[in-house]
């Protein structure tokens, strides 16, 4: 199976905290790291590939420094990687990043499968998948907690809220999938060697044949006009003293409160 | 300096709070002057920690012909439904939907999609508050499946130009408006937090949070329509239904070709598990590794019996087997924000405070003092939660007798 | 400090790093808990090609030496040494293996230990021979093409759990300290049995295990190098991988060290975090200088180790002694520091206290290491009389 995996180079939001003194993000010391639903693309498409046969192609579209992401994809297995990248994108939402990366696909040539993490932990919109699917004009299936392949079809095990489908589509088709899928396996160090001496191509807004007026900040139809930290919360107040002492203060300030 | 951005040189100071609000290290000092390089990628994060307003985001839009979009009018809520039955969030869309209608003099439509039965839950969404709800019945619109549903909806939007398209973020809804909104080019904003209309350009800013939680974005689209946006779930309230509001129930035909049909739904598995309903508890009890093991989620079960609470789990119970996914509270979890959350032995990890922290009254139990779960409490116990938490559930529960 | 890494070992120390960060940690204190071997971790560093990194590529392995063993052993052992001396220990039973197996013994049995599928295990320890090596009492007597081998081996790390093993047997007791053979066992022969898992003071995830012999009988072409080396086999294998307790060492002391020095930062009292008193400051300056100089001197010998030469008895002697006992000193220093805290098993220090003190006892206890030292040292200066 021919399977492409786009991915997303992200800050780890994880450690990304809000300085109280000023309200603001503190970003320093945070590192850049591949988005972790990726990874469970990456796991799920290397499973995949390893069962079946085929080649597993990575791609991102990102500021140079996001090769650093396909890296470790192509450490962790991956055969080939494409870094999407050109001025021109910088600024995109989600519809304009679909589009660029369904160009990128289009170029590729022939694929099977697209697969995708369920959202990245920055925008956390879970837009693209399903956006570079239309783009793509194949079949979507998202939230997906397994894939299991078989001819020319894949039967995919979706997880909502409080039900569970399980869905069944011809090839090719793009899927989105959630952290339970599996656990993503470590990079290698055989891996990591051949990421290190691989030289990953760069393809410009030109190379994808993408429309100006499609990419980037100029092609996005929705505008951030503003950010900002949310308001924090005031001091909390401790309560201290026995057990039974500090749940009758509890009860009373929770009834003050009516919140019981 | 990157196209896009520029930080205006006479009005840095040097002062260097926007260096480490900058999300991807894009932002250095050259002495006193901020340098942005190419790292950046125009999130705008930068703009608003500048207290001297010395960074500007230069949009360098090619200015087209100015579309004309004063024919798309009307906020449309898609109501949602599973084996026939309106999800909540629909209901509450719609209550948020008559605020917006209000400011724009528009009307609310809610867009029902379903089998043939589906006409019967049309009349609960008038008594809602939606003004007309237009019906699409088939067969093939029983259960969700994206494609009909996506070219169902895009032929109502082709069709009767709304201005705004609102959905709840919910799996169904994030999965049919991204790719809605992909077809016919329009803004979608994910998980909106809060909804209101400009009062100058009568256009709807969507705020929503972003970075797992750590920020918040406001966000327009000026100039597609319509402008669509998915709602987080149990943010806004569904008004008291009336029933003897009146409105206009409008059947139209369904097209959807074989083409649409690609993708079959083999099979719907419930939940063997008793439903858990975070989503919906106005109350939560919470625990966390703190516990020691599943057995000990007894006493938070306890305490949420005695107060008509759901329980509620941090990720590292999940993951150690003590308890189901389904009572993960998180950033891969469920997103929750009862009246009351009380955390029990729960350290407050920001991935865990992202799924929680917009609860009315939070109070943490942890018998670690610098846990960060402090700073988000309104009520903080250092303690044994295994004193605690029985001492509570017996005061609790004489207390409310 | 900077010890000019080249890439590739910058990278195998980040990987080491990172699995122990991410699949290590979280397991670390259920593992010293129930004294549960660790298996599914070692499996993690199998794939990530971790567990073969002084063994050649022809037979599966990356290729490096001493100082990448090193590396990767520090980072594990600064998340927790119990894991840290599984993966060490496998190494000291695969090195007599590099260092005197044929080509056909190489071929037979480097490959499943570079790949992570087989782990090894060393023997020599016995109950009435600790220190005291020589006093083995183990037998392995020839029997026309075979061997016979009788008698228990004791504290055996990875006892139990290897499938490799290389053991030191009696030929001939005739011929004292030139009468004993190396051999290679594994797991399921005939007449090799195992004793129960020791319940032990720290490094508790490892296995510990009495290694049986009851006519056991192999075959010769499991012998390991010529009948009388074997006491050459131990010495010049466990010179070899000294520096690799050494950077065990060093990653206990080190992970100790870190939360001590984050806990003084936190820790208010008296109005100010701990760690703006001077008294405490100088404990964390010590702590910090000590680990450096053990670090450096045991990169220093891997160095030496990884030229080929054959005289590195006193250097990698010393690199073990004051590793451990600056680990053991770290350690202790680490739990004053967090106090009350320090003492409690909800936190790690007192863990990486309890996994230290092995270091100083085995694979020659510190005592056996400053003779050989001083034995070295006396030689060195008549020589150049």
């Amino acid at each position: 199976m021919n399977i492409v995996v786009c991915i997303k180079q992200v800050p780890d939001t994880n450690d990304v905290r809000i300085d109280p003194k000023t309200n603001t993000l503190i970003r320093e010391g945070v590192k850049s790291i591949i988005n972790p639903f990726d990874e469970n693309a990456v796991e799920a498409a290397l499973r995949l590939r390893d069962a079946g046969g085929g080649k597993v192609t990575v791609i991102t579209m990102g500021p140079p420094q996001a090769a650093d992401a396909l890296k470790t994809a192509i450490a962790m297995g991956a055969d080939e990687a494409v870094l999407i990248s050109d001025r021109a994108f910088a600024g995109a939402d989600t519809w304009a990043t679909s589009y660029t990366l369904s160009q990128a696909i289009k170029k590729l040539g022939a694929y099977d499968l697209v697969l995708f993490g369920k959202q990245a932990i920055d925008g956390d919109t879970a837009q693209v998948g399903p956006g570079v699917a239309e783009f793509l004009d194949i079949p979507q299936i998202t939230f997906a907690i397994s894939i299991e392949s078989e001819g020319g079809k894949i039967r995919v095990k979706r997880q909502l809220e409080d039900t569970s489908e399980i869905v069944e589509t011809d090839l090719p088709a793009a899927v989105t999938v959630i952290k339970q899928i599996n656990e993503p396996r470590m990079p290698s160090l055989k891996g990591q060697m051949r990421a290190k001496k691989m030289a990953i191509p760069s393809w410009s807004a030109k190379d994808i044949a993408a429309d100006e007026n499609n990419t980037g900040l100029n092609g996005s139809p929705t505008k951030v006009v503003r950010i900002f930290t949310p308001p924090p919360r005031g001091k909390s107040e401790l309560l201290e003293g026995e057990p039974e002492i500090i749940a009758k203060t509890l009860f009373g300030k929770l009834k003050e409160q009516k919140v019981l | 300096m990157p196209e896009g951005i520029r930080v205006i040189a006479e009005k840095c100071k040097g002062c260097r709070l926007c260096v480490p609000s900058c999300p991807y290290g894009a932002i250095e000092m050259h002495g006193k002057l901020a340098v942005i390089n190419d790292k950046c990628v125009l999130c705008g994060a930068c703009v608003g920690p500048c207290k001297f307003k010395a960074i500007e985001i230069t949009v360098t839009k090619k200015e087209g012909p100015k579309k004309d979009l004063s024919g798309f009018k009307g906020i449309w809520v898609f109501a949602e439904q599973h084996q026939g039955k309106v999800q909540g969030v629909a209901m509450e869309l719609i209550a948020e939907a008559r605020k917006l209608a209000a400011d724009l003099g528009e009307e609310v439509a809610a867009v029902l999609l379903g089998d043939e039965g589906i006409k019967k839950a049309a009349q609960e969404l008038i008594h809602y508050g939606a003004d007309k709800v237009y019906v699409c019945s088939d067969a093939k619109l029983k259960n969700y499946t994206t494609e009909p549903y996506c070219d169902t909806i895009v032929e109502l939007i082709k069709a009767h130009n709304p201005a705004i398209v609102l959905m709840g973020a919910t799996t169904t809804g994030r999965d049919l408006a991204s790719r809605i909104a992909a077809r016919i080019r329009v803004g979608l904003t994910a998980d909106c937090t809060g909804l209101d209309i400009d009062p100058e350009k009568k256009i709807l800013r969507q705020t929503r949070p972003a970075f797992g939680g750590n920020i918040m974005a406001t966000i327009i689209s000026p100039d597609f329509r319509p402008q669509m946006a998915t709602v987080r779930p149990k943010v806004f309230k569904k008004l008291q239904p009336d029933a003897s509001r009146k409105g206009r129930i409008i059947e139209l035909p369904v097209k959807i070709s074989e083409k649409s049909l690609r993708v079959k739904l083999l099979e719907i598995i419930q939940s063997t598990e008793k439903k858990v309903n975070l989503a919906e508890a106005e109350i939560i009890v919470s625990g966390g590794r703190g516990l020691g093991c599943a057995e000990n989620f007894k006493l938070v079960k306890d305490l949420a019996d005695i107060i008509g609470g759901a329980v509620g789990a941090s990720r590292a119970t999940v993951d150690a087997g003590w308890i189901s996914q389904f009572h993960q509270v998180g950033q891969t979890g469920k997103t929750v924000s009862p009246k009351l959350y009380i955390a029990c032995g729960i350290s407050g990890a920001i991935q865990h405070l992202a799924g929680m922290s917009s609860s009315d009254v939070i109070v943490a139990i942890n018998k670690d003092q610098f846990a960060p779960i402090f700073n988000v409490a309104t009520y903080g116990i250092v303690g044994d939660l295994f004193e605690v938490l029985p001492a509570m559930t017996k005061t609790f529960k004489e207390l409310l007798s | 400090m900077d010890y000019l890494l080249t890439d590739e070992q910058k990278m195998i120390k980040d990987l080491a790093r990172k699995i122990s960060e991410e699949k290590v940690k979280p397991l670390r204190a259920e593992l010293d808990e129930t004294g549960q071997f660790p298996w599914e971790l070692m499996k993690v560093f199998a794939e990530a090609d971790l567990c073969g990194l002084y063994i050649a590529p022809e037979y599966g392995g990356f290729g490096g030496g001493c100082l990448e063993f090193c590396l990767a052993t520090e980072e594990v052992s600064r998340i927790c040494g119990g894991v840290g001396v599984t993966f060490a220990a496998s190494a000291l039973g695969c090195y007599p293996l590099v260092l005197f197996g044929t080509e056909e013994q190489k071929k037979k049995y480097l490959p499943p230990i570079a790949s992570g599928k087989k782990l090894a295990a060393f023997g020599l320890t016995e109950a009435n021979a600790g220190s005291d090596a020589s006093g083995i009492e183990t037998t392995a007597k020839k029997d026309g093409d075979y061997y016979i081998l009788n008698g228990t081996k004791q504290w055996i790390t990875n006892g139990g759990e290897a499938e490799i093993y290389t053991v030191i047997a009696m030929t001939d007791k005739k011929r004292g300290s030139r009468g004993a053979t190396a051999f290679i066992l594994e797991k399921g022969m005939p007449g090799f049995t195992f004793g129960k898992k020791e319940n032990k003071m720290g490094i508790r995830c490892s296995a510990t295990r009495e290694l049986v012999f009851q006519d056991c009988k192999i075959h010769k072409s499991q012998m390991l190098g010529k009948e009388g080396m074997g006491f050459i086999v131990a010495m010049k294998t466990l010179d070899r991988t000294r520096p690799g307790i050494g950077a065990q060492a060093v990653g206990i002391a080190q992970g100790a060290f870190e939360e001590a020095l984050n806990y003084s930062r936190t820790r208010v009292q008296f109005g100010k975090p701990v760690s703006s008193f001077q008294g405490v400051q100088h404990i964390l300056a010590d702590m910090a200088t000590q680990i450096e100089a053990a670090r450096a001197l045991v990169i220093a010998t891997a160095r030496t180790v990884d030229t080929g030469t054959d005289s590195i008895s006193r250097d990698s002697a010393m690199s073990k002694l004051f590793a451990s006992d600056v680990s053991m000193k770290v350690t202790v220093d680490a739990v004053q520091i967090l106090g009350g805290y320090g003492y409690m098993k909800e936190y790690p220090v007192e863990k990486y206290m309890r996994d230290a003190k092995i270091t100083q006892i085995y694979e020659g206890t510190n005592q056996i290491q400053r003779n050989v030292i001083a034995l070295q040292l006396i030689k060195e200066s008549a020589a150049t009389k």
